[in-house]
């Protein structure tokens, strides 16, 4: 378990971190999601004492994390996949890590294979892997110690749609074991994908939290009319909260039904009628990414979630 | 997401009392392994082997060429000081920066938050690594004195000369910690190799120069210049007010960078 307690990290007047807290509890996937540089990373480096708050504290399973012996025992860690030396080949890089934490070398070898990094790939240097190649490393490196708590950032960056698939199930099964897991990622829909929990960060505030089930419930319907503005116009007049959205779509506060019966009346064509789909965690999600990440300004909130879409996006 | 805490669940609490901290010895086989298990690193110390041994066979051939030179295993072993000195400091300083400039320190520090004890073990790692180059250099010296013996056909003289053994050590040990008390104070390869070669090979001729037309660097002269402290190590003819220079230099030029360094290091935030 992971218990964040009002946690605070400033960089001269920027606040990166502003009054965190949060559980990751056992037996459950938590998806730390928020746009880059909302302070998902600046989190997790606090989490494992690379970077000291000004205020609140952290504990994993109970303890400061620089009061756990051997750490990497109990728990794994991927900051930065990247963060490896270039010279040294993918099974060097888990030997050094074995070596330190006192794992044997049959241990690497048993991870190499978990994470699907065959003989002549260990043998190459990281300075020749793939970004997917390192994550995969990296999430051994996390796992050598046969943690029970896991702390993975933008584990899945990188992965290609089948990488992602094989991460899921095996973070499915480490939670299954009793094991904690904490992933940040910025797209919503790989947490989505994952994660049991969601927490959801901008600008160093936490937004929103709870389980998927939750944040996705379905809140409102949506619709596309032929004249979108005159129905939206009928549905707040009918005293249902409603908004146009993207292609002819009108997003509103009420069932389906209740949509249909001010459309007849105002005499709007509907084109389309259906429950929204996690509007609310999407266009909550959507509204943070739009001030922070140029490549979103100037597209209208998409209605539905497109993982084509939000993989090409993916950036860093 | 209220959890309780109360009861200790052996499925939220950690329960430590099993894990064994990593031991000082484990920390030290890890860094100097690291020092040797890439590229660069083992280039490094082949380089230095190397060097020390290419400066033993210009004195070779220049014993055997020239009749008024007739070098005793005193002369190659000196050689190595001028060499290594260059070198050992390269090393010293590798074995820092290389964690920051690779990015390495991260998963270092998260493995071992102790920082503290990492540093130490880098710290021992590199003397072990100066002392492993004296010996090595040690060895080619004896081979390139019996070489020159072979040779000349006058057969070799195992006579050191001059040159002393702890000075050597000395003069080693303290080139490899400049070199890593830089690399410390910078955490960048090219900033701490700079500032060690104009630090050891243009600022003692200009303190030379100063001295020489400024009365008052002449007094102080030998109390700032740690190149020039050095000297009477070589031949371990050190004594008295020399060691005071060596000290109150060496304060400054080794201890204080290596002090605000290693500060610098166990504060930082690993990026």
């Amino acid at each position: 378990m992971i218990q964040l307690d009002h946690v605070t990290k400033r960089y001269g007047g920027f606040t990166a971190v502003d009054d965190v807290s949060f559980t990751a509890r056992p037996g459950r996937v938590t998806g730390f999601l928020g746009p880059n540089g909302a302070g998902k990373t600046t989190s997790m480096r606090i989490m494992v004492g690379l970077t000291h708050p000004d205020q609140g504290s952290i504990t994993i399973g109970g303890h400061r994390y620089h009061d756990i012996p051997n750490p990497a025992r109990h728990v794994g860690t991927l900051l930065d996949a990247s963060a490896q030396h270039a010279g040294r080949t993918g099974r060097e890089v888990l030997r050094i890590t074995a070596g330190t934490i006192g794992v044997g070398r049959d241990r690497v070898e048993e991870m190499l294979t978990l994470v699907g990094l065959d003989g002549s790939e260990a043998k190459r240097r990281v300075r020749n892997y793939s970004l997917g190649m390192r994550q995969r490393l990296g999430i051994a490196n996390a796992l050598l110690g046969d943690p029970s708590v896991l702390v993975l950032d933008e584990p899945a960056n990188g992965l290609d749609p089948a990488g992602i698939h094989w991460m899921r199930g095996l973070l499915r099964s480490f939670a299954s074991q009793g094991g904690t897991v904490l992933l940040s990622s910025h797209l919503l829909h790989e947490v989505e994908m994952i994660a049991d929990d969601m927490v959801l960060i901008g600008r160093g505030k936490i937004v929103a939290q709870g389980t998927k089930a939750e944040l996705l419930q379905t809140r409102g319907s949506f619709a596309r009319a032929e004249q979108p503005d005159a129905l939206a116009a009928a549905l707040r007049e009918a005293g249902v909260e409603a908004v146009t959205s993207g292609d002819q779509g009108v997003r509103a506060e009420c069932d389906p039904v209740e949509i249909g019966r001010v459309a007849a009346r105002a005499g709007v064509v509907l084109v389309e009628l259906r429950p929204a789909d996690g509007a609310g965690l999407e266009e909550m999600f959507l509204q943070l990414t739009a001030g922070d990440a140029r490549e979103q300004v100037g597209a209208s909130p998409a209605p539905q979630t497109d993982p084509s879409a939000s993989t090409a996006g993916a950036t860093r | 997401m209220s959890t309780t805490t109360a009861t200790p669940d052996p499925r939220t609490t950690l329960d430590l009392s099993h894990t064994k901290p990593i031991s000082f010895l484990t920390q030290l086989r890890v860094e100097l392994r690291k020092s040797y298990d890439t590229r660069a690193g083992l280039w490094l110390l082949i380089v230095i082997a190397a060097f020390a041994a290419l400066g033993m066979a210009i004195v070779v051939a220049v014993g055997l060429t020239q009749d008024d030179f007739e070098p005793e295993f005193g002369t190659f072993f000196s050689t190595t000081n001028y060499t290594t000195a260059v070198l050992l400091p390269v090393l010293g300083i590798m074995l820092v920066t290389s964690e920051w400039n690779q990015r390495t320190a991260m998963v270092t520090f998260t493995l071992e938050p102790r920082r503290t004890r990492v540093v130490l073990a880098k710290l021992v790692a590199g003397l072990l690594l100066a002392l492993v180059v004296a010996v090595v250099a040690t060895g080619i010296a004896a081979i390139c004195n019996l070489l020159y013996g072979l040779l000349s056909g006058d057969g070799a003289s195992w006579s050191l000369g001059e040159v002393s053994v702890p000075g050597f050590l000395l003069l080693q040990t303290i080139g490899m910690l400049s070199g890593f008390a830089l690399a410390a104070l910078f955490l960048n390869t090219a900033a701490a190799i700079v500032v060690f070669f104009l630090y050891s090979f243009v600022l003692p001729p200009v303190f030379l120069l100063a001295a020489a037309l400024l009365e008052w660097v002449r007094d102080i002269q030998p109390w700032i210049d740690f190149s020039a402290a050095q000297g009477p190590l070589f031949d371990w003819s050190i004594e008295g007010e020399e060691w005071a220079h060596l000290a109150v230099s060496g304060a400054i030029w080794l201890l204080l960078p290596l002090a605000i360094g290693v500060w610098r290091v166990l504060r930082a935030e690993v990026k």
